[in-house]
């Protein structure tokens, strides 16, 4: 949804032949860091998402924490998850993580899409969901290794963050960063976040005593546009699911390397059939017209009460 | 705040207590976090939860409710036993090396010298120093056992009269500080004909701090028993951490460094207890100690709860003060004359040095003062209208107004811009308090609990036909629909344009004030009265007299000279009418008017000072001395003279405020000099330029205080234990309960065995969010945090609807299991304690969609009052908890 007159396409979903411009013009990698140990759950980044993306409020449920629902939705891409954490040494930790999606080098999302453009890279890093064209299979919902991608079922498009794409594209900050008051949130190039996520990761294993402490930039995807400091490298987990070594679902690979092309060919053969079929059995004679059937949308999904 | 906010990336060392900033104040907070990043400050939270701001702790220590002034104490014995003070700056900036009198006596038993058992307050006559300069050393020389009575050399204390020194001077002493919460003595006002004691003009001192009546001596005595085995007992933290947290604090005065800076951090969760003012001063007695008060990262800094609560006070949104912290007349003042000579203090120092003693200058600030409410009306001859300035005949204090109306005493109110029923404790009172009055006037931007007091839940349609009180609702202007400043906890005045301007028949509060007044004073031309003078007199000489300009206002509250004169001291030259540029030229005889001292400067001839946007920092502290407006005089930290030492050379050469300029002979800085700008550091006048004394005030003398010149530790007046130190004194002496049928009072014997907290959220604002989506949706219903075992105890599983129940009434919500509240062991018996958040009432989003109980949480605190400042124990009360 970004202005592409400066964000450049890198890759679009389920597109047969090239992109136009690609290449032609190089841009830096843009990245959100996320100081999760200066993080405070203030909340305010999941306010400026939803005011700045003009979503619709809805219910939430008290659900035994501060955390404001138990997963993000289409209509609420930025969710802090507050998880306590308590060690049989007494020590105690109330962690908060913000969550959302992490722009992988290499987006599962992406992969899986079968419609043309859907979801584009841009060159950036930036994956940018685009629902004009989305055709709603969900496909995308299975291929992110980090639970993102929500269905709305009124319109039957999926949404998530766009990191701004369009704030980014008009050369600012997204708007979780600008509201952050700590300064945990910071936005710039991926080498200068990752400069300062070091640095940080090592202040806090040299000064501050936590001898795990580390950057999640998980490799297994290409490395995410959306990168952590952690108390805690080894355990991820414990902020909220994040996975140590996500991944994206082995079904999608294969159907992306062996399926799609094989598919191709099948497609091919069709056609080949289509033509042998015209040469054998002649042109299409008119058939009677069937009734028109009209199908009920499914219901809601029942809201959760209170 | 003595500091600022920005001023807190400058520390070294944060202990934040009694205060949440994370959770109340996100942005502010964002100085700590950048003291942590950037200068590897460590972090010490002490609270009764985990909180927020806990999450970022190096070290965090889990209190029990109520218990401060413990944990505090326990921090000063600490740091004397293992010599971490400022041995330098104790002894030049600190009233630690002045004598106090003979007759003066610590509360071991629970009570200092002078406790009246049948008033329930202290004659303070003993707590006083002692008349005699320089007895440094001679207490060594002439005894070797010093605790035998008053050594040679001293003037005969004891026999004294209390009011030897001239009960001319009529000095009270009280309330020095620009941050004085109220004259203690306001009961001891309504015209005592005994004039109060004062403080003597030569203050004996001893500097090696070995004199037994010296206050270091004292102090020592004092917290000699707060030992960590007795804090353990009482505040609930184990010893281990006490001592961790103990050793981290005054580990910046480790080894005689005098480089390294720590800073105190609160808010109201040191202000709301029956003792709240001595939780601040011990906080303030521990800052002298460690020599942290005046300098960049340091200071006793106070996070004030609303946008503008800081302005509030400054312009006497309080029944006590005046605008810029005046006294208030009382009935015994007859006229100007006897009303200054009370209220202006002489200096009191020992007479080799010296005291710049501001407060000497009340008579420029009061006359200016009633030139800006009377105007032209007010002239020499009259007194300036002195008579036509209310008198303050008791205690007017919140709870005290809502009492009165609950007895029928207070007729009518006027509720702007807060929501009344909600905000004091005991809702039901408050509820039955509007019930007999005759009318109430709400302006607010929503319909709030206040205004619809008459169909609160439990109010039956007959019993409602029953309510007599007019309720007038006017519909007001939400902030961003207006302009003027709000002055922050750093207390600069920052102005604020309009937004949007106020939707359909909504008006400015100014505007609704201003006709309200002329309405009245209409009526009062008419029709006269008892007493017109008040109303037909002030001066009210707006552009457009309905329509006041804030900016007019401003400009009024700033001052402006009204005669053509030339400053002796500086030789400015000002023409009649010109915008003044500071305090300093404000004058006692008429010729200049100024609405608030403290604010003169913010609006000058060069402009609005408190509009100004500019980012430049020099010096790197985070002065920005171009951004705003701070007062007094642009000052950003307070009392800096005392971040240089007695040679005028700043104590941390890496972050230089202000300093003695050799050369040209006086005190400049990258900060405003807080001193008299041409006194020599050879003169050793002290930097604490407010108090008499010139010194800070580590034993406060005379009637400041009403519960003792050293805070002692005191119960909550509803806990679960016995005060450990005294039994038989558990509570606040001085504190009293109040009578009506509504003020009860619980006991653990009657089963309310839990300690009891409420607070804020992040997500919300008081009771006003409760109306937006937005808040509602981020969290969108009460609950109460309970901890992990107690729930497990009682079957309690997360999102269960619970009761909880004091000895006033009942709330109910749903319990949030959680393991960020441990059990603690109480003096060897395990406690718990709960909390909860108090947004919710009985109107609002959720209120309506019948989503709550419509309980607000105020319907379980106590009516009781803290002695000083008169704030409300919302904090450490008792309930019972069971599920419904």
């Amino acid at each position: 949804m970004g202005d592409r007159g400066t964000l450049r396409i890198q890759q679009i979903s389920a597109h047969p032949g090239p992109i136009a411009g690609e290449g032609t013009q190089r841009q830096d990698k843009v990245c959100k860091l996320i100081d999760v140990t200066t993080c405070i759950g203030c909340k305010a980044c999941e306010v400026a998402c939803v005011e700045w993306n003009d979503m619709p409020f809805q219910t939430t449920h008290f659900d035994n924490t501060y955390q404001t629902m138990p997963d993000t939705d289409w209509n609420y891409w930025n969710l802090i998850k507050f998880n306590e954490d308590e060690h049989d040494n007494g020590s105690f930790a109330w962690l908060m993580r913000k969550h959302q999606c992490m722009h992988c080098a290499d987006p599962g999302c992406l992969r899986a899409c079968p419609a043309d453009g859907a979801i584009v890279q841009y060159s950036n890093g930036i994956v940018d969901f685009q629902q004009q064209n989305c055709i709603g299979c969900q496909f995308c919902v299975s291929g992110c290794p980090f639970n993102i991608p929500k269905y709305n079922s009124e319109t039957k498009k999926v949404y998530k963050c766009t990191l701004c794409s369009d704030r980014v594209g008009a050369g600012l900050e997204p708007a979780c960063i600008k509201s952050c008051p700590t300064g945990c949130l910071h936005f710039g190039t991926k080498d200068d976040m990752k400069f300062l996520a070091e640095n940080r990761a090592k202040q806090l294993r040299d000064v501050s005593g936590f001898k795990n402490a580390g950057v999640y930039d998980p490799d297994t995807i290409g490395g995410t546009s959306v990168i952590y400091v952690l108390h805690d490298i080894t355990k991820p987990e414990k902020y909220g699911n994040l996975p140590a070594s996500p991944r994206i679902p082995l079904a999608f690979t294969i159907w992306k390397s062996v399926f799609k092309p094989l598919g191709l060919i099948g497609a091919m053969l069709g056609f080949v059939g289509v033509v042998m079929h015209y040469v054998f059995e002649g042109p299409l004679r008119t058939q009677p017209t069937p009734p028109v059937k009209v199908i009920d949308p499914p219901p809601p999904p029942p809201g959760r009460e209170n | 705040m003595t500091n600022g906010w920005i001023d807190i990336k400058n520390t070294d060392m944060m202990l934040i207590m009694g205060g949440n900033p994370a959770e109340n104040h996100p942005c502010g907070f964002k100085w700590a976090v950048e003291a942590k990043r950037n200068r590897n400050a460590k972090t010490i939270v002490v609270d009764p939860r985990f909180t927020r701001t806990a999450s970022q702790a190096d070290l965090f220590l889990q209190i029990r409710a109520g218990t401060d002034i413990a944990f505090l104490g326990g921090l000063i014995n600490y740091a004397l036993a293992n010599d971490r003070v400022a041995k330098e700056y104790l002894v030049n900036y600190t009233n630690a090396a002045f004598l106090i009198k003979e007759g003066f006596k610590l509360p071991e038993d629970g009570l200092f010298s002078g406790f009246d058992d049948g008033t329930k307050t202290y004659d303070k006559a003993t707590w006083n120093y002692q008349q005699g300069g320089n007895e440094t050393g001679k207490v060594l020389a002439a005894s070797s056992s010093p605790t035998q009575g008053a050594p040679q050399g001293h003037e005969p204390q004891g026999s004294v009269p209390a009011a030897e020194h001239g009960s001319t001077e009529g000095h009270k002493g009280e309330g020095q500080g620009y941050q004085a919460q109220g004259p203690a003595g306001a009961k001891a006002m309504g015209g005592g004909p005994i004039p109060p004691p004062s403080l003597p003009p030569n203050i004996a001192y001893d500097l090696s701090l070995q004199h037994p009546q010296c206050v270091y001596q004292l102090l020592k005595q004092q917290y000699s028993r707060y030992t960590p085995d007795m804090v353990e007992r009482i505040t609930g933290i184990p010893k281990d951490q006490l001592l961790k947290a103990y050793d981290l604090y005054t580990s910046i005065r480790k080894d005689g460094d005098t480089k390294k800076v720590g800073t105190i951090i609160y808010a109201v969760g040191w202000t709301q207890h029956s003792f709240g003012t001595q939780i601040i001063r011990t906080a303030a007695m521990i800052q002298l100690l460690m020599g942290n008060v005046g300098r960049a990262g340091g200071g006793v800094n106070a996070l004030r709860g609303h946008s503008n609560i800081q302005g509030a006070t400054d312009m006497a949104g309080i029944f006590d003060i005046l605008p810029g912290y005046l006294k208030m007349p009382n009935p015994a003042d007859k006229d100007l004359k006897t009303f200054l000579e009370r209220i202006t203090p002489k200096p009191a120092k020992p007479n080799d040095w010296e005291s710049f003693n501001y407060w000497s200058n009340t008579p420029k600030f009061m006359v200016s003062f009633l030139k800006a409410m009377y105007g032209n009306n007010a002239t020499k001859e009259n007194d300036f209208g002195f008579a036509w300035l209310p008198r303050l005949d008791r205690n007017y204090s919140w709870v005290n107004i809502w009492n009165d109306m609950y007895n029928g005493k207070v007729k009518g109110f006027y509720a702007f811009g807060m929501n009344g029923v909600m905000i004091g404790p005991d809702t039901q009172k408050n509820i039955d308090a509007l019930k007999k009055a005759d009318f109430l006037v709400v302006c607010e931007i929503y319909p709030d609990e206040t205004s619809s007091f008459w169909m609160a839940p439990g109010i039956s349609a007959d019993e409602m036909k029953k309510i007599n009180t007019t309720v007038y609702r006017l519909p007001g202007a939400g902030f961003a629909e207006k302009d003027g400043t709000f002055v922050n906890s750093a207390r600069w005045l920052q102005w604020k344009n309009i937004a949007v301007p106020p939707p359909g028949e909504c008006r400015l509060d100014q505007d609704i004030l201003a006709q309200i007044f002329l309405k009245i004073r209409e009526l009062y031309q008419k029709e006269g009265g008892k007493f017109p003078d008040p109303i037909l007199k002030a001066s009210w000489t707006y552009t457009l007299p309905a329509h006041p300009s804030l900016a007019e206002v401003a400009k009024e509250i700033n001052g402006k000279a009204l005669a053509d004169f030339t400053d002796e001291k500086t030789g400015t030259q000002f023409k009649a009418g010109q915008q003044l540029p500071g305090f300093a030229m404000l004058k006692d005889d008429g010729t200049t008017m100024c609405g608030n001292w403290l604010y003169c400067g913010s609006w000058t001839e060069a402009g609005a000072m408190l509009q100004r946007r500019g980012t430049d920092d020099p010096s790197g502290l985070g002065i920005y001395p171009n951004w705003a407006w701070s007062w007094p005089a642009n000052r950003r930290v307070l009392y800096n003279r005392a971040s240089c030492d007695l040679t005028g050379k700043p104590y941390d050469p890496s972050r230089k405020q202000v300093w003695w300029n050799e050369t040209a002979q006086k005190w400049v800085g990258n900060d405003v000099p807080d001193f008299k700008p041409d006194s020599k550091p050879d003169e050793h006048m002290g930097p604490f330029i407010m108090n008499p004394e010139g010194v800070g005030r580590i034993f406060v003398p005379l009637g400041a205080m009403a519960d003792g010149p050293f805070p002692e530790y005191y119960e909550p007046i509803e806990s679960p234990i016995a005060n450990l130190l005294h039994p038989d004194q558990s509570n606040n002496p001085v504190v009293k309960k109040y009578k009506t049928p509504l003020d009860k009072y619980g006991t653990a014997k009657e089963g309310y065995n839990l300690v009891c907290t409420t607070y804020r959220l992040t997500e919300q604002y008081h009771y006003w969010t409760k109306n937006n989506p937005m808040n509602v949706q981020l969290v969108p219903v009460p609950f109460v945090e309970i901890p992990a075992e107690l729930a497990q105890e009682m079957g309690i599983k997360g999102g269960d609807k619970v009761k909880v129940t004091s000895a006033r009434s009942d709330y109910i919500a749903k319990a949030m299991v959680t393991k960020r509240i441990k059990p603690m062991m109480v003096d060897g018996k395990k406690t718990y304690q709960i909390g909860m958040p108090i947004h919710w009432g009985f109107l609002g989003i959720s209120e309506d969609a019948g989503r709550t109980a419509k309980t607000p949480a105020n319907l379980l605190t106590p009516t009781v009052i803290d002695p000083n400042a008169y704030t409300p124990e919302f904090k450490g009360f008792l309930v019972k908890l069971e599920k419904v």
